[in-house]
């Protein structure tokens, strides 16, 4: 664990994470990840390794699937939907670390798809439902040269309300 | 007084940490040419390898998307702000069910989250 990073996040916001996934099956779900993360906190030691740096979800935004006509199932959130996201995110003092969605009837692993349309430093958060059934959820980030995403860890952190 | 460019949360880190940059061009074009210089692996966060800006790559000047503006030739004057905005997309692939746009209110969960 000491090079993988690792994201914490309440269970509640877990199981609200799995619900999306079931509710909108057999279609995708998606939504922002906001949170703050030690790394672009005013003050912080410029020089820590932004991927070592601690990042907490505290709250979930849901989003309307806005896809596109492709053919296939994929989701997009809109520039206009992002700036929303943040200022929703900075009006609760915390920034959009992230974005979650579901992959139904598919492993709960980035498709070639999702790593071409990937943001660097954003938590991807991954949940795979099966036949209507949330299954295994997993987080990753996309590699600086834009090869890969490596995963993230997901630690539950039981706390009282921020 | 130059243009000042906004980096979005998700490139900071490939720019020293800095939410903006400011610099004394005429153009779109010119500003992120001299911030992918400066911050030289922005670009290919930014760029594909032949050069073109990246599909989830929005660039706004004042809040007019640059698609319906001259693009990359968008004339800018002092004072004017450039906004580098994510969009997100994923999926899988080879799936061929239709994602229908969803019923739930944009940011539903929110305040009963927060509560
Ligand atoms: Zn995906």
């Amino acid at each position: 664990m000491a090079d993988e990073p690792t994201i914490w996040i309440s269970g509640r916001l877990v199981e609200k994470i799995r619900a999306h996934g079931a509710e909108t099956y057999p279609h995708e779900c998606c939504g922002a990840l906001l949170g703050r993360d030690s790394g672009v906190v005013a003050g912080s030691d410029p020089n820590k390794d932004a991927l070592n740096a601690e990042r907490e979800i505290l709250e979930l935004l849901p989003l309307v699937n806005r896809r596109d006509d492709s053919p296939h199932n994929r989701f997009s959130v809109t520039a206009d939907d992002v700036r929303a996201a943040e200022k929703a995110a900075r009006e609760h003092g915390l920034d959009v670390v992230g974005w979650y969605h579901s992959h139904p009837d598919h492993p709960a692993r980035p498709s070639q798809y999702d790593r071409d349309h990937a943001w660097p430093w954003y938590s991807y958060i991954i949940v795979s439902v099966q036949k209507g059934a949330p299954q295994d959820m997993t987080s990753w980030r996309l590699t600086d040269n834009r090869e890969g995403f490596s995963p993230e860890g997901i630690e539950i952190r039981h706390r009282a309300a921020v | 007084m130059p243009v000042k460019v906004m980096i979005p949360s998700p490139l900071r880190s490939y720019a020293g940490k800095r939410d903006s940059a400011e610099f004394n061009v005429r153009t779109v074009g010119e500003a992120l040419g001299r911030l992918t210089t400066e911050f030289a692996d922005l670009r290919k966060h930014l760029f594909t390898e032949d050069g073109k800006l990246r599909s989830f790559v929005n660039v706004y000047v004042n809040d007019e998307d640059i698609r319906y503006l001259a693009k990359e030739n968008t004339p800018t004057k002092d004072g004017d702000t450039i906004s580098i905005i994510p969009s997100i997309a994923g999926g899988v692939e080879g799936y061929n069910r239709h994602c229908e746009r969803g019923e739930e209110p944009l940011f539903g969960f929110l305040d009963a989250a927060a509560s």
